[in-house]
């Protein structure tokens, strides 16, 4: 088990003849499982055409049909993207992975609108995607870096998350899956929804929570954690030295109007009883003195 | 991205937005023309910087007469002006707006912003105009008013009314504080913002409303589709060693403190900091070379680190997926060569072709501390600061 997806996952990739898609595609077919897994590719105009064995549709609704494909991951650019997901809900695949960088924040406030009430759900944009180790790769992530074992990981940025995956595996601990939200503003599931697949699964032990700065999605997080949660968390903040009101690189990383604050996040954390570290090299043994 | 009060209020105006009559000055010549334009005894001269905070610290000034327009001007021109909100080296005033004077009878707030809680556009307005709205909503919570709105219907007329009721303002100026949020509203999406703030919005004497005081900031993400706010850019009002990085793709700020750093990735680039400041010692900077960071991307990015006269030592964290550790390892070797290298340097790589990235570095003869991991790499980068 895992979550959102596994090695029996179809997936298409829309925008794959572009340069970042025909990489990213190579490398998640090359991964586990993803030669059976990645089984169709989008671009209007390109219908017919193939990629490394691919075959490539004009329409998501069409690609959906030839291949039985009900997840998509996105590379278009960013003017395109909006476009591209709501491509991808209209055609009621039941995940969307948008990668794309830079999506202008009303396109994705239109985006989560007309989203509502439908059935797909969304991780990013923004984002390095989602792994189960040795099943499938969905994203931009090293896949070498994981092993399969019983760690969530749900995070907002996307090399921190593979540092917390490599002292994950310095302590010899696999992981689950490993979930990268994005660093967005407004984006598709924030901690809390990946928090309740997780604990869900059967084949979690505990979580790894990495948050950064902006936003009280971390804050929520921790109190349905508090709640509900039946496993242990740990969690880390980044952007305790961040200034207030500057973007830290992420379009939603930024302190302001006094919220948003990484130490304001881990004392919400901590008191609600996540095991908190403001030691980002100590993520990893901090999950191996919770189990 | 952020314009200044008079570009924003030219903005507003577009959309019928009403606000006091004025135009910007960039010396005291202009100044004085543009009182005799506007005509009356009346102006303000107000301070045009990309921060908040300019009344009480100087930066807006009421001219009783022509010989006052001309004392005020001369003085806040070229003027360091020190606000809560510039830091302590202030800014220089380079611009100023020639305002009309206004009759104030109430002072109001309005603004907009993206709510990332429920995802969508929305409203904030106040009876408590003129003061900042975070200490509004810290002492008195009750007196903002709050409307989600939704992106398919936009801003609803009766929702604007109810609002503007709860604010207090007067049964005869409600029609027009419909009028004056439903702009304000089409305004900030047409325009991409990311934030707008009216404050204050006044009624004046007369009963009419104005939007007294104006900001906009904008998507950046947005700017492709906006040349028309991409003029409106001010780079003096911009960190220079921020507009050189943007030329690069790369995403940089300057900091305080002595520890020049250089990551791959947002997230990690600012653990990277925090980490820095657990050791004892401050991030000269925050730096994101980005996912497809080249040999050149790697070097501009040294060059920037190495012009600031603050830095003592570089760590470099990088932690390679799509980024491979041989070509930082190179872009380092690289940079080591075109720029005089004077300062310590601390290597920590981890990921996709380490250990090519690690032979690169030992080859080059370069003075490189090595480290394997991050506590590893800030202990080093802070005792080298130490001993530099």
């Amino acid at each position: 088990m895992s979550i959102l997806v596994d090695r029996n996952t179809k997936v298409m990739t829309q925008g794959m003849t572009g340069k970042t898609g025909m990489f990213h595609t190579l490398q998640c077919k090359n991964y586990a499982n993803g030669a059976s897994c990645f089984v169709a590719g989008v671009t209007p105009g390109k219908g017919g055409q193939n990629f490394e064995g691919i075959p490539v549709f004009d329409t998501v609704q069409e690609a959906k049909h030839s291949t039985g494909a009900t997840v998509s991951v996105i590379y278009v650019p960013p003017p395109f993207a909006a476009a591209a997901i709501l491509e991808a809900v209209e055609a009621e695949l039941d995940l969307v992975i948008c990668i794309t960088e830079g999506i202008p924040v009303h396109d994705m406030i239109n985006v989560r609108y007309r989203m509502e009430g439908k059935k797909t759900l969304l991780i990013g944009p923004n984002c390095p995607g989602i792994i189960t180790p040795d099943e499938i790769k969905i994203g931009i992530m090293p896949g070498h870096i994981h092993k399969k074992g019983r760690i969530g990981v749900v995070s907002r940025s996307g090399t921190l998350t593979y540092e917390a995956v490599g002292q994950l595996m310095e302590v010899g601990l696999g992981q689950s899956s490993c979930v990268g939200i994005g660093g967005d503003p407004v984006n598709g599931l924030k901690h809390v929804d990946v928090m309740k697949r997780f604990n869900e699964d059967p084949e979690t032990d505990a979580v790894i929570m990495v948050g950064e700065i902006g936003g009280n999605d971390e804050e929520i997080c921790a109190k349905w954690i508090r709640d509900n949660m039946q496993k242990p968390v740990v969690g880390f903040v980044a952007g305790l030295t961040a200034p207030p009101g500057k973007r830290m690189g992420h379009a939603g990383a930024i302190i302001s109007g006094g919220e948003g604050g990484a130490e304001e996040k881990l004392g919400v954390m901590e008191e609600c009883g996540i095991r908190v570290t403001r030691n980002p090299s100590e993520i990893g043994r901090l999950l191996k003195s919770v189990l | 991205m952020k314009i200044h009060e008079y570009q924003a209020k030219e903005i507003l105006r577009e959309y019928g937005v009403p606000t006091p009559r004025g135009f910007p000055a960039f010396s005291v010549m202009d100044a004085v023309e543009n009182a005799q334009r506007l005509g009356g005894d009346t102006w303000v001269v107000k301070a045009q910087i990309h921060a908040g905070g300019r009344g009480k610290a100087g930066g807006v000034k009421v001219a009783r007469s022509g010989g006052e327009l001309e004392k005020f001007s001369g003085e806040m021109l070229g003027m360091h002006l020190v606000t809560p909100q510039t830091g302590d080296e202030g800014r220089i005033v380079r611009r100023l707006l020639i305002e009309e004077g206004a009759q104030i009878a109430a002072e109001y707030y309005a603004g907009l912003v993206v709510d990332r809680g429920s995802q969508r556009v929305v409203l904030i307005a106040s009876r408590e105009g003129g003061t900042e709205i975070e200490e509004v909503a810290r002492d008195a919570p009750e007196k903002i008013h709050k409307v989600v709105i939704d992106p398919g219907k936009g801003l609803l007329r009766q929702d604007a009314g109810d609002v503007a009721r709860k604010m207090g303002i007067p049964e005869s100026a409600v029609d027009a504080a419909c009028e004056f949020f439903m702009a304000l509203y089409r305004a900030f999406v047409e325009k991409d913002a990311m934030l707008l703030e009216v404050n204050p919005m006044i009624l004046d004497r007369s009963g009419r409303l104005l939007a007294l005081d104006a900001k906009i900031n904008f998507d950046d993400n947005a700017l492709y589709r906006h040349p028309e706010i991409l003029a409106l850019r001010d780079l003096d009002e911009e960190d220079p060693a921020e507009i050189e990085a943007s030329r690069f793709g790369l995403s940089y700020i300057s900091l305080d403190g002595n520890i020049g750093c250089l990551v791959n990735g947002a997230g990690l680039a600012m653990a990277t900091m925090d980490i820095v400041k657990l050791y004892g010692a401050s991030p000269a900077n925050f730096l994101d070379v980005g996912g497809g960071a080249s040999v050149e991307k790697v070097t501009e990015a040294f060059k920037l680190m190495l012009a600031n006269p603050k830095v003592e030592v570089i760590l470099v964290n990088i932690f390679g997926g799509i980024m491979k550790c041989d070509v930082i390892a190179q872009g380092i070797v690289e940079a080591a060569r075109q720029v005089a290298l004077n300062v310590p340097l601390v290597v920590r790589l981890e990921g996709t072709h380490v250990e090519l990235g690690k032979k690169i570095l030992a080859e080059s003869g370069l003075p490189i501390i090595s480290a394997n991991t991050m506590m590893d790499a800030a202990k080093k980068a802070v005792d080298a600061a130490k001993g530099h």
